[in-house]
């Protein structure tokens, strides 16, 4: 396979954003991950954003039916799947259409010039072609006729006219691996496993994967095609896998468990964009109980059921089954189990925008109750942060005795990066407050440190006791109404919470510590805050940034640190919920960028507001 | 009751318990705050006479509830309890029998509690078939919120919620149970101690999910609901007890039997001695097709003698055993199939599978 003509130009870049875009039905998830898996195997980072709609074949070629998967790949500075598109790879005219506001000025685009019929320009909501009208004179546009030369890749291959239509996307795959080099061992091996049973199918695939590459090579018009620099330092020794936020936090609980010697029980109800924390849970009975329960309340409740038998409970949702949950969240805090509530944010309210991002439940995690009902808040900051996250959220749970919530959200749980995978040895062991100490025994007696109650699991000998939504005596745990007795209870449920903050490591700063300015992020801002201050950076602007992980309690250390910088700024994808809540504890008065568009911060957008803040232009 | 006479099985077999466990092993501390003459105490009685025929340490044992007078029994029984939220508690049962399978979970419920907020889980929980006792305190009306009209409430009947008489159509809980799959199915008046023993000691010899529902007196809100069915004076004429392989006699003279026309149940007379009518409804209760059991269920007064016993035990799959976790090595599981190795220099190879 020559897949690289050496007549042609070559031009070095260090990192390259590209998307590929076509109707939900060609496919274009599927080679957005390959060719995700072949960066990452080429040793270069990756930061990746599938972009979907909600429905799933919507209406061909219309622009509601458009998929999308995003990438930044390269060598330095990935920190986010990128502003804008460099390279987009349409399949169709509506997904041309759709995906101009995010091109770059000057873009590439490669496009399916077959799908640009009337009828289909039409669809797209186009009043004329778009290939003629002067429209993308802007760009650089390479038109290639991918259904027929997918077609003539396959000519005798005896395939039906569809089978050969869906094949496709692997010639823009081909394409694509020509344009930026890529190896493409990796992916035929992926075609040879996946269809292994279908030779017919494989060889067509490949086939066409590989006409796609030799398409590129054939190519003797002006289209560079791009090296990626070497990388200025490895990663590292280690064993690494790409990893999307949602399989994090699976392996983080399915590690935890392991830590905590105990069982992993998972209850949740299918959700949009939180199911495949489920789903990866679900492919590994044997290291976990999953139940697919019947609805969002029944996740949870079996969780408390698990919990309650001496398992590391869990139980994972999206907003609206987020407040679906919230009864069960307080039966969790008055029996004081152990339990971690995955909440992965999506646009609301109600149905809301269910593919798309937003940090919008931060208030309702951590005040979102009736009645007084403290929790611990913790909050992810990338894909593979999730893990951790799970791990720490697990720990507080078990040690503490509370439910705890983490925080993730769409972009977190579909993203995807490059991820050391961590030794188990490695991770801190979890103790739990599992007790056989029948001598003695009160189910609401206090560690006198944590003020965690022991965890007397059933089936434990000598332990049995009631335990229930209605107050509980402080030590006995037996059901009281005095009214003494509920507001102490009240205080101590707080102040077991407030103990958290005795575990927390101090408040890291990155970027430029004695800045002017502080940038206190939270969840997944972490990766575009970090690109505009290096942005910054570049140009003499130096911004020190602080992300929070401890959404609630907050750390001790975080008054002190924010009273320390001239201008705080509060990035978030909300109307600024963590600003209010900062300003309410603190009184310390904030700057705050706010999006709700359902779609994470372009790193100008942060940029500029900094900029506009520091009064430099 | 003695820990030797629990247990009477449908076989006539007596579980003598090793364990040495009397009833008065099982019953708490804390004093019941049911009113005087409640139903409750009567479930409460023969519960904790059941446990300890089942063999079982005491640690064993789970009593999981909702909320509503009938979901007040974990405390005021001496093992492991759950007073959970409203209509949830078969969710919380299903988690922890899958946690620890070798556990004998009961949930305790009402009609409000199973059949209305928590509609969804009983039905989810009977079709899935989890080791689970379920036991229904039918008293066919809310209780502890005073009075209102539940789903199980008899149309017409004016309640604090409904003051001109009730207009929905109630539910029948049996016949809910039975059209969700339930493998075990029986009802029981609170006042038949006899039949509640009995029911209560085949509920916890079945392996699967059992369901009981108790026609339950509440003295204070709908006091004498169901006494057309429990009165000396009538019960013989109004109800029938169920027998496996038996025809469907009753009438206090046991001249009256279910026959069956079509799919149309009818009572007919026959001369005590005499041969049975032909079409005599025959009880089956290992029959594999749920109509017989459903036909059953939907038995109403007065056009036809309520059914008390057991409507349907069958074998089936047990939910719980689908979840058997082996262990491995984890690590693998965290690599996934796609990991790679890098060493000092950046240098790249698949890693070990």
């Amino acid at each position: 396979m020559t897949s690289q003509a050496p007549s042609k130009q070559i031009l070095s870049l260090d990192r390259v954003v590209i998307r590929f875009a076509g109707d939900s039905g060609d496919g274009m998830q599927l080679v957005g991950e390959q060719f995700t898996s072949t960066c990452a195997l080429m040793g270069e980072d990756i930061a990746t954003l599938p972009d979907y709609p909600s429905e799933i074949r919507a209406p061909a070629g219309t622009i509601a039916g458009v998929s999308g998967y995003q990438l930044c790949f390269g060598t330095s500075e990935v920190y986010t799947p990128g502003d804008g598109v460099e390279f987009l790879i349409a399949m169709n005219p509506a997904a041309l259409r759709a995906n101009m506001p995010a091109l770059n000025p000057g873009a590439t685009l490669i496009l399916n010039e077959d799908a640009f019929q009337t009828r289909q320009i039409e669809k797209a909501g186009y009043a004329a072609n778009p290939l003629e009208t002067g429209e993308l004179n802007g760009f650089r546009v390479l038109r290639v006729p991918m259904a027929k030369l997918t077609g003539e890749a396959l000519g005798g291959a005896g395939l039906a006219a569809k089978q050969v239509d869906r094949s496709k996307n692997f010639f823009a795959l081909g394409l694509a691996y020509w344009l930026f080099h890529r190896d493409p061992s990796h992916t035929e091996r992926w075609l040879a496993k996946k269809f292994g049973a279908k030779p017919e199918v494989y060889q067509a695939n490949l086939q066409v994967f590989r006409a796609g590459q030799a398409y590129g090579a054939q190519q003797t018009g002006d289209l560079p095609h791009y090296q990626i620099r070497a990388k200025a330092k490895a990663r590292g020794p280690g064993t690494y896998r790409q990893v999307s936020g949602n399989t994090a936090t699976a392996l983080g609980l399915l590690a935890a468990a392991k830590r905590a010697g105990l069982q992993l029980f998972l209850g949740s109800y299918p959700i949009t964009p939180a199911t495949d924390i489920m789903q990866t849970l679900q492919q590994y009975p044997d290291f976990c109980k999953v139940l697919q329960a019947e609805d969002e309340i029944a996740g949870i409740g079996s969780a408390i059921g698990a919990a309650f038998g001496g398992a590391l409970a869990a139980t994972s949702t999206s907003g609206p089954g987020f407040s679906l949950k919230t009864e069960f969240i307080n039966l969790a805090v008055i029996t004081e189990l152990p339990l971690v509530i995955v909440d992965v944010q999506r646009g609301g309210p109600s149905t809301g925008l269910p593919t798309k991002t937003e940090q919008s439940d931060l208030m309702q995690a951590v005040f979102g109750r009736h009645g007084e009902s403290p929790i611990a808040v913790l909050a992810a900051s990338s894909p593979q942060d999730c893990f951790d996250a799970a791990v720490e959220a697990s720990r507080i749970a078990l040690k503490y005795m509370t439910p705890v919530v983490l925080l993730t959200d769409g972009y977190l749980g579909n993203g995807s990066g490059v991820w050391r995978v961590p030794d188990l040895q490695d991770l801190p062991e979890l103790p739990t407050m599992l007790t056989t100490q029948v001598d003695g025994f009160k189910p609401y007696s206090r560690d006198p440190e944590t003020l965690a109650r022991p965890w007397a699991a059933v089936g434990t000998k000598g332990l049995e006791h009631r335990i229930g939504g209605l107050e509980k005596e402080d030590g006995s745990g037996a059901v009281t109404t005095s009214a003494a007795n509920h507001e102490k209870m009240t205080h101590l449920r707080a102040e077991k919470i407030e103990r958290i903050t005795r575990d927390m490591p101090p408040t890291e700063i990155t970027g430029d510590p004695n800045a002017e300015i502080l940038v206190l992020g939270w969840g997944s801002t972490a990766g575009v805050i970090q690109l505009a201050a290096s942005h910054l950076a570049r140009q003499g602007i130096g911004v020190a940034i602080a992300h929070l992980r401890y959404m609630n309690p907050m750390p001790p250390d975080l008054e002190g640190l924010l009273r320390r910088y001239k201008k705080v700024l509060v990035p978030e994808m909300n109307s600024g919920q963590l600003w209010y809540r900062l300003r309410a504890a603190y009184l310390i008065d904030m700057d705050r960028l706010n999006k709700v568009q359902g779609q994470p911060f372009r790193a100008d957008e942060i940029e500029l507001k900094i900029k506009s803040m520091l009064g430099v232009q | 009751m003695g820990a030797a006479v629990v247990g009477t099985g449908v076989t006539g077999t007596v579980t003598a318990t090793n364990l040495g466990l009397k009833r008065a092993d099982f019953v708490s501390n804390v004093d019941p705050k049911w009113c005087a003459g409640c139903g409750c105490y009567s479930v409460l009685r023969w519960l904790t006479g059941t446990f300890p025929g089942m063999n079982l340490p005491r640690e064993k044992f789970a009593v999981i509830s909702g909320i509503g007078c009938s979901s007040r029994t974990p405390y005021y029984v001496d093992t492991f309890g759950f007073h959970t939220v409203h209509g949830r508690a078969m969710t919380v049962a299903t988690g922890l029998k899958i946690t620890q399978p070798d556990l004998s979970v009961w949930v305790m419920t009402g009609d409000g509690d199973a059949l209305s907020i928590g509609g969804n889980h009983f039905i989810h929980m009977i079709r899935r078939n989890p080791d689970i006792k379920v036991i229904l305190f039918n008293n066919q009306i809310y209780g502890l919120t005073k009075g209102q009209a539940s789903p199980t409430t008899a149309k017409g009947k004016k309640t604090k919620s409904t003051p001109f008489g009730s207009f929905d159509q109630p539910l029948r809980p049996l016949s809910m149970a039975i059209a969700a799959g339930a493998t075990f199915a029986a009802r029981v008046a609170d006042t038949d101690g006899e039949l509640m023993a009995d029911i209560l000691a085949q509920a916890a010899a079945h392996r699967g999910a059992a369901f009981v529902e108790v026609l339950l007196n509440c003295v204070i809100f709908n006091d004498g609901t169901f006494s057309h069915l429990t009165d000396k004076a009538v019960k013989n004429d109004t109800t029938v007890r169920l027998r496996d392989g038996a025809p469907l006699v009753f009438g206090a003279a046991k001249n009256q039997v279910v026959t069956i026309d079509g799919f149309r149940p009818r009572v007919e007379t026959f001369e005590p001695g005499a041969a049975l009518p032909t079409n005599a409804l025959i009880h089956d209760v290992g029959v594999e097709d749920p109509s017989l059991a459903f036909l059953l269920s939907n038995m109403e007064h007065p056009e036809l003698p309520v059914p008390v016993g057991v409507f349907r035990k069958v074998a089936a799959p047990v939910y719980d055993d689908n979840y058997a976790p082996r262990g491995g090595d984890l690590g693998k599981v965290l690599q996934g199939n796609e990991a790679w190795v890098e060493n000092d220099l950046g240098e790249i190879k698949p890693a070990a599978r």
